[in-house]
């Protein structure tokens, strides 16, 4: 774990904020010469807090207009259908989310789709085929809020 | 904007690496450096390129409790939508709100240091919410895959 001070939180609040600005822009903001900017961007992503940047694209702009997030429930426990689970889910290209949790259901994940026709298909046709795979729970994402 | 089969390739290299240089990116994609910038420029001027975004950890910043709580909300009282997203933004340790349609309401993620920090959360905030009816904790495990990227 790293210790960071309210400088780097401002930094990462910053960059959350528009994650393309440089050292220059973010020191700008902040209240820090370039230079030490850059130092503390470099520290936060040498310590592994910043693992890394991705480009942010529209999906409304691409054609994939429908988000859905998932509960999934195994129905045959085991390590063994765990790990045939996760290889074959983390493989379908509309799933963008995939997260091992504790509660409810076991994993929940995020499919993106280009309209609710297309959902179907990938929820019969590649979630409700997964090896292992229980009860699903779809919930349809209206809004992004805050 | 009209998003071709050239521009496709330029965005699916983008999404496969995020720090990738214009000259390296024209020559991933098979582009003069010219013609891959007017593209990109192109489609970061049509709202297509959105901009670029951190991938955080928050467990190397010290949050090592990640809790995604799905709220179903009493639906009898008129602003209940409303009143709870206010008041749920005032949390410092929640984000990622969302609006559902299905069997809950709303979605949203609990960051907290550790469990006693998140209890703490849990009861002096969240509980303190306005018109919840119903609350579900899904605590993270492990990330199996994040990825931001579309299937185009």
């Amino acid at each position: 774990m790293m210790a960071l001070d309210e400088k780097d939180r401002a930094i990462l609040q910053a960059l959350r904020g528009d994650g393309g600005m440089n050292a220059a822009a973010v020191g700008k903001l902040v209240g820090l010469t370039q230079p030490a900017a850059w130092r503390r961007i470099r520290r936060l992503e040498e310590g592994g807090v910043i693992l890394g940047r991705r480009v942010r694209l529209n999906k409304m702009a691409l054609g994939f207009d429908v988000v859905v997030y998932l509960g999934v429930k195994l129905a045959a426990k085991g390590r063994v259908s765990l790990e045939d689970f996760e290889r074959a889910v983390c493989a379908i290209p509309e799933v963008q989310l995939v997260q091992h949790v504790l509660g409810v259901y076991d994993y929940r994940l995020k499919v993106v789709a280009r309209d609710l026709s297309d959902f179907e298909r990938i929820l019969r046709r590649r979630i409700m085929t997964l090896p292992g795979v229980g009860e699903v729970e779809s919930n349809v994402m209206l809004s992004e809020v805050g | 904007m009209q998003v071709d089969d050239v521009d496709r390739r330029i965005l699916r290299h983008l999404q496969d690496d995020g720090g990738l240089t214009m000259a390296e990116l024209a020559a991933r994609a098979g582009l003069s450096n010219g013609a891959c910038w007017r593209r990109v420029e192109k489609l970061e001027a049509g709202g297509v390129i959105e901009g670029r975004e951190l991938v955080l950890d928050y467990r190397a910043m010290g949050y090592a409790v990640e809790v995604f709580l799905r709220i179903t909300l009493d639906k009898t009282v008129g602003n209940a939508f409303d009143a709870f997203i206010a008041a749920a933004r005032d949390i410092p340790e929640v984000g990622g709100i969302q609006t559902l349609l299905g069997r809950v309401d709303i979605r949203m993620d609990v960051r907290a240091r550790d469990l006693a920090h998140y209890q703490e959360i849990y009861k002096e905030r969240i509980l303190a919410l306005p018109h919840i009816s119903d609350v579900e904790a899904l605590m993270l495990i492990s990330e199996v895959k994040n990825t931001g990227a579309l299937p185009i």
